[in-house]
C-alpha cells in the first residue's frame, strides 16, 4: 500500500457536501459542477496513480470571476480547495482531497493576446503548453519551456510546479520565462502581479509564486516571454561503453563553452526499452548514450557539431551519429520522446527527479543502481543531463503492495543521495505528496519555516492544495 | 558618523540582528555602500555591512556554478571567472558613477539584493534566473537557507528568487551559488548612428525578431552618446543605436552579414570588432552615459513596443534625455530638476502604458518626498507588506527604503 499519509478529512465539511455542491451551482452554473460520482472519478488521482482520493465536488470555471466567487465562498466556509490543470503531475501535486474541492482551469484556454514586436503573449492559465507554441508557430516564435507532457499539461500547472524539460539548458525553465499572472487569492481577491515589461516592481512575487504548487493562489492568465525559432536544429547520438565515460562527455561538453540547447542521457535499460518500442535504431551495444542537439544555421550547426565530436572522441565513444537531415533527426528523438510511454507499456514505474552536481553523474548513477538492487527492483535511468537532472525510472508492479512499498522506499533512499551529494529532492516535478516528508532530509525547520510564512500570507487558513509539500508533523511552524 | 557592524559569520549576523529586535534598533544593510544614495532615505541607528563574509568557497566551471559570501566584491568573482573565460551572463550594471561613487566597489550581495542587470538581460535573463540558492538572515535573527548549488531545483518555494531584490528589507544574504556562463568566443556590434528614437526601437525589435540570438540592443539619444568613452563612437557627434551578437567566430560572421543585409535600408550599418566591442559594453556596464549630470535620472521597465511613445509624450512637456536598453523595454531617461522630479508625470503616463519607473538619481530631499521605487496597485502593497511583516516583523532591515511603510 502507499506509505504516505493523507491529511484527514474536516467531517463538518463532508456533512455540508450537497449545501456546497447547490451553492457552486449557483455560482457557476449546474454544467460547470461535476458532482456525480462517475464524473468525479476522472479527478481522483493525477499522473501519480498509486494514491487516489475522490474530491468532494470538481468545479471547472470560465472566467477569472468566477474562480473569485468560487474562492470567496470556500474562504468563508473554510473549504479546501486544490487547484488543477491537466492532472499530469507526476508527485501528487493534483491530488485531491475528501473533503476539497477540484478547481481545474482547463476550460480557461483561450489565448488573449499576441505581441510579436514585444515578444509576449498573455493567455489564460488552462492553455497547453504545446498550444503556446502553436499559436505562435506560423511567425516562427516558440514559447520555450517544453515539459515533455507539454500536450497535455497547463501553463497553470507548468508555473505552479515550475517546470522544465529537455531544452531548458539553454532556455531555462518556467520561472525565467513568465512576465506577468493574474491571480485569485484564497480570499477571492483577483491581483495582477508583472505584465508584457521585464522585472517586475517591488518584491519578486512572481519568483515565489512559481513553484509554489498551488498554494497561494489560482492563476487565470499570464503572459510569458515568446522567442524568434533557431533557423534550425539537429541532434546527434554518441554511444559509450561505461557510464563514466557519459558523465565526463557531459562534463567536457560544458567546459568547453559550448551550450546545446539539450543533452540527455539514456542508460541501458532505458535504451532497450526505447528501442523495443520504437524502433529508432539506437545501439544496443552500450552502457550509455547521449542525444545532443544544436542549433543554428546549417553551417553553425555543422561547425557546432564537428567540436562536439571532437569532445566526444576523447572520452571512448563507441557510435557517433550525427544527423544531417530530418528524417535522422526525427529519428534520434523518437526513442527519447517516446520513453516514459514505452516504459509504461512494459511496467509501472516510478519517476525520481533529484538533480546532483553533473560532476558526480557516475558515481551517484552507480549508487542508484546498487540501491535498487537492494530493493530488489529494476531501474532504468534517462535525463536531462546538462544539469544534472536524474529521472531514475524505479519499475514495479503497482498490483503487488509489497513492491508498492519498497519503490517509494527505494525512490526515497535515492533522493536522500541526491541530497547528499551536493543536490536536491526534485529539479522540475516539485514536491507534491510524494516527496513532502522528505523535506527534513534539505531543509531545517528554520529553512521551512521561512517557505510556510509565504504560504499563510497569501492563504491564511491554509485551504489551497493543503497536505502538500509540508510534511504534516511540520505543520505547527507555520 | 552611525555605527558600523561588521559581522564575520552568519552567527554574528544573526546576533547582531537579534541585539537590534532587543533595542528595537533599525538598522542599515550595506555590501560595500556604493548603492546608499538609491533608495528612499532612512532614519537608522547602526548599519551592518556584509564586507568580511567575503571569499569563493566553491568554483566549478564545468559545472557552471560558483558560490561566494555576499560581500565578496563582484571583481573578484569575475576576474576568477574571467581565468576560466567565463562570466556572469546577466552582466550586472554599476550605477555607483551614475550617482556620484565610485565605481567597482558592487558586492555579490548587493548585486542579487538589487538585481540590476545589464544589457544581456533580454536574452540570458535577469540577476534573480542566475541565482541558485542564498543562505541568509532575517529580520527575526533567524539564519535559513533556500536552493541550492544545482542548476535546477523546485524543492519547496523560491525564496531565492523571491528574497531577489529586495533590497536588504527582507532578510541579509551571507552566501550566494549562482550560475555562471561561458564568455562567447566573438562579439561584435553593429553601430547605426543618428536614428531617431522610434526607428531606433523598431531597428532593435526586428533584431530580437531574428533567430540570431541578439544579445544586447541599445539606443542612445544624441547628448548621452556625447558622453561615451569610446572615441571613436562619441566623436562621431550622433545618436547611436548598437546590436550586439555573440557567438563562435563562425557564427558571429555569419549573422553580422545576414543583419547587416536585412537593415540595408536603414542607412549606413558600422561595425565594432571584438576587443572594441568589449570596450564598448563594458562601459556601458558602468552607464558612462549617464555620468556627470546631477539631473533626476529614472529607470522605467516597460514593454519595448512602449517604450518610444512613453518618450514622445514625456519630452512633450519637459526637457529629457533619453537611453534605450532591452530593445526599448528599458529606458533611462534624465529629467529636469523639479519638487518631484517628475514623478507624477512619468507615472501617470505609465499607469496607461504599463510598467514601472525608479527614480535612481535625485538630492535627498526628492528621495524622501516621493516614492523613489514604484508604487504598488493596493493587492500588491497589502501582500508586500505581509511578506515584510513575515520576515521582518519589527521593521528592522532596511525600513523605509523600498517603500514608506515597508
Ligand atoms: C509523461 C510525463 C512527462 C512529464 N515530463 C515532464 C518534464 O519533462 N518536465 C517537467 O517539469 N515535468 C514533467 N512532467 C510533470 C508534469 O507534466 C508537470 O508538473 C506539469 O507542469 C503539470 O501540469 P498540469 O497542467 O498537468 O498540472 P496538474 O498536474 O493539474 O497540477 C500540478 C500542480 O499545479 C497546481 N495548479 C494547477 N492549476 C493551477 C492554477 N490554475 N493555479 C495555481 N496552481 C495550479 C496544482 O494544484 C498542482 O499542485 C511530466 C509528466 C508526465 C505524466
Amino acid at each position: 500500500m502507499a506509505l504516505l499519509q493523507q491529511l484527514a478529512p474536516d467531517p463538518q465539511i463532508l456533512k455540508r457536501r450537497d449545501r456546497i455542491i447547490r451553492q457552486l451551482k449557483r455560482l457557476v452554473g449546474r454544467t460547470a459542477v461535476i458532482s456525480d460520482e462517475y464524473g468525479r472519478r476522472a479527478f481522483e488521482t493525477d499522473a501519480l496513480t498509486t494514491y487516489k482520493c475522490m474530491p468532494l465536488a470538481v468545479v471547472l470555471p470560465e472566467t477569472t470571476e468566477e474562480v473569485s466567487d468560487i474562492l470567496t465562498y470556500c474562504n468563508e466556509h473554510d473549504i479546501r480547495v486544490v487547484a488543477r490543470g491537466a492532472g499530469t503531475s507526476v508527485t501528487g501535486g493534483a491530488l485531491p482531497q475528501e473533503d476539497a474541492i477540484v478547481l481545474c482551469v482547463s476550460r480557461m484556454n483561450k489565448v488573449i493576446e499576441t505581441d510579436y514586436d514585444s515578444r509576449t503573449i498573455r493567455v489564460q492559465s488552462g492553455i497547453t503548453n504545446t498550444a503556446i507554441t502553436n499559436a505562435v508557430a506560423k511567425e516562427g516564435f516558440f514559447y520555450a519551456p517544453d515539459p515533455s507532457s507539454q500536450i497535455a499539461c497547463t501553463l497553470a500547472g507548468n508555473i505552479a510546479m515550475n517546470s522544465g524539460g529537455a531544452h531548458c539548458l539553454k532556455y531555462g525553465v518556467t520561472t525565467n520565462n513568465l512576465l506577468g499572472v493574474r491571480m485569485v487569492l484564497m480570499s477571492g481577491e483577483i491581483i495582477d502581479i508583472g505584465g508584457n515589461y521585464l522585472d517586475a516592481p517591488g518584491y519578486d512575487f512572481l519568483g515565489l509564486l512559481t513553484g509554489s504548487e498551488g498554494q497561494v493562489g489560482v492563476i487565470t492568465e499570464a503572459t510569458v516571454r515568446i522567442l524568434k525559432a533557431a533557423e534550425g536544429a539537429r541532434p546527434m547520438l554518441i554511444g559509450f561503453s561505461t557510464v563514466e565515460d557519459a558523465g565526463a562527455c557531459v562534463a567536457s561538453i560544458i567546459a568547453s563553452g559550448i551550450l546545446p540547447v539539450a543533452i540527455e542521457f539514456m542508460d541501458k535499460p532505458a535504451i532497450e526499452v526505447c528501442e523495443a518500442h520504437a524502433h529508432a535504431g539506437y545501439p544496443l551495444d552500450v552502457e550509455a548514450l547521449l542525444i545532443i542537439e544544436v542549433e543554428g544555421s546549417g553551417s553553425e550547426i555543422e561547425e557546432l557539431q564537428e567540436k562536439l565530436k571532437n569532445i566526444a572522441k576523447s572520452h571512448d565513444p563507441t557510435v557517433i551519429k550525427v544527423s544531417t537531415d530530418d528524417e535522422m533527426s526525427a529519428a534520434i528523438w523518437l526513442g527519447r520522446k517516446g520513453a516514459f510511454g514505452a516504459m509504461g507499456r512494459i511496467s509501472d514505474f516510478y519517476c525520481m527527479d533529484g538533480v546532483i552536481p553533473v560532476s558526480r553523474l557516475s558515481d551517484v548513477l552507480t549508487r542508484v543502481i546498487e540501491i535498487c538492487k537492494t530493493y530488489e527492483l529494476r531501474v532504468a535511468n534517462i535525463f536531462h543531463a546538462g544539469d544534472g537532472n536524474l529521472h531514475p525510472l524505479i519499475l514495479f508492479d503497482a498490483n503487488d503492495p509489497d513492491e508498492v512499498d519498497r519503490a517509494e522506499q527505494c525512490g526515497a533512499e535515492i533522493l536522500k543521495l541526491c541530497v547528499e551529494a551536493g543536490g536536491c529532492l526534485t529539479g522540475e516535478h516539485g514536491v507534491g505528496i510524494e516527496k513532502r516528508e522528505l523535506m527534513p532530509v534539505q531543509f531545517s525547520d528554520t529553512d521551512l519555516a521561512q517557505q510556510m510564512r509565504v504560504k499563510t500570507l497569501f492563504d491564511p487558513k491554509w485551504l489551497l492544495n493543503p497536505g502538500k509539500v509540508f510534511p504534516l508533523d511540520k505543520w505547527h511552524l507555520k | 558618523m552611525l555605527s558600523m557592524i561588521r559581522p564575520a559569520d552568519e552567527q554574528e549576523l544573526s546576533d547582531a540582528i537579534k541585539d537590534a529586535l532587543n533595542e528595537q534598533a533599525p538598522l542599515e544593510i550595506l555590501g560595500a555602500g556604493s548603492k546608499r544614495e538609491i533608495g528612499r532615505p532612512m532614519n537608522t541607528s547602526a548599519s551592518v555591512t556584509t564586507s568580511r563574509l567575503r571569499g569563493i568557497s566553491l568554483y566549478e566551471p564545468n559545472e557552471l556554478v560558483m558560490t561566494a559570501g555576499a560581500g565578496t566584491p563582484l571583481s573578484t568573482v569575475e576576474n576568477e571567472l574571467a581565468q576560466h573565460n567565463q562570466q556572469l551572463a546577466f552582466e550586472p550594471i554599476d550605477p555607483a558613477p551614475a550617482i556620484g561613487q565610485e565605481a567597482g566597489q558592487l558586492t555579490c550581495g548587493g548585486v542579487f539584493a538589487t538585481n540590476l542587470s545589464g544589457s544581456r538581460r533580454i536574452q540570458l535573463g535577469a540577476a534573480r534566473d542566475h541565482l541558485l540558492g542564498i543562505k541568509g538572515v532575517n529580520g527575526r535573527g533567524e539564519i535559513f537557507k533556500s536552493g541550492g548549488r544545482v542548476m535546477k531545483n523546485v524543492t519547496g518555494y523560491d525564496l531565492s528568487r523571491g528574497l531577489s531584490g529586495s533590497w536588504g528589507t527582507l532578510a541579509v544574504f551571507t552566501e550566494l551559488s549562482f550560475k555562471v556562463m561561458p564568455k562567447a568566443e566573438e562579439t561584435r556590434t553593429l553601430i547605426f548612428f543618428g536614428m531617431p528614437d522610434k526607428i531606433a526601437t523598431e531597428v532593435m525589435t526586428r533584431a530580437m525578431q531574428t533567430p540570431y540570438e541578439v544579445s544586447g540592443t541599445l539606443h542612445l539619444q544624441k547628448p548621452l552618446a556625447l558622453r561615451l568613452r569610446h572615441d571613436g563612437l562619441r566623436n562621431m557627434g550622433e545618436a547611436l543605436t548598437a546590436i550586439r551578437l555573440e557567438n563562435f567566430s563562425g557564427a558571429v560572421a555569419g549573422r553580422a552579414e545576414k543583419l547587416k543585409e536585412a537593415f540595408a535600408a536603414y542607412g549606413d550599418v558600422h561595425e565594432l570588432d571584438h576587443d572594441n566591442s568589449i570596450e564598448f559594453w563594458g562601459e556601458l556596464r558602468e552607464l558612462s552615459f549617464l555620468q556627470g549630470s546631477k539631473d533626476p535620472l529614472w529607470r522605467i521597465s516597460t514593454a519595448p513596443t512602449d517604450g518610444p511613445r512613453f518618450t514622445e509624450v514625456l519630452s512633450s512637456f519637459m526637457d529629457c534625455r533619453t537611453a534605450y536598453d532591452w530593445a526599448g523595454g528599458l529606458i533611462w531617461v534624465e529629467v529636469p530638476s523639479t519638487t518631484d522630479a517628475g514623478a507624477a508625470e512619468i507615472r501617470r503616463l505609465l499607469a496607461s502604458l504599463g510598467g514601472h519607473a525608479t527614480l535612481i538619481r535625485a538630492e535627498p530631499a526628492v528621495r524622501a518626498t516621493i516614492n523613489v521605487f514604484h508604487p504598488l496597485e493596493p493587492g500588491l502593497e497589502k501582500l508586500s507588506t505581509l511578506l515584510k511583516k513575515q520576515y521582518d516583523p519589527h521593521g528592522l532591515l532596511n525600513p523605509g527604503r523600498l517603500y514608506a511603510t515597508m
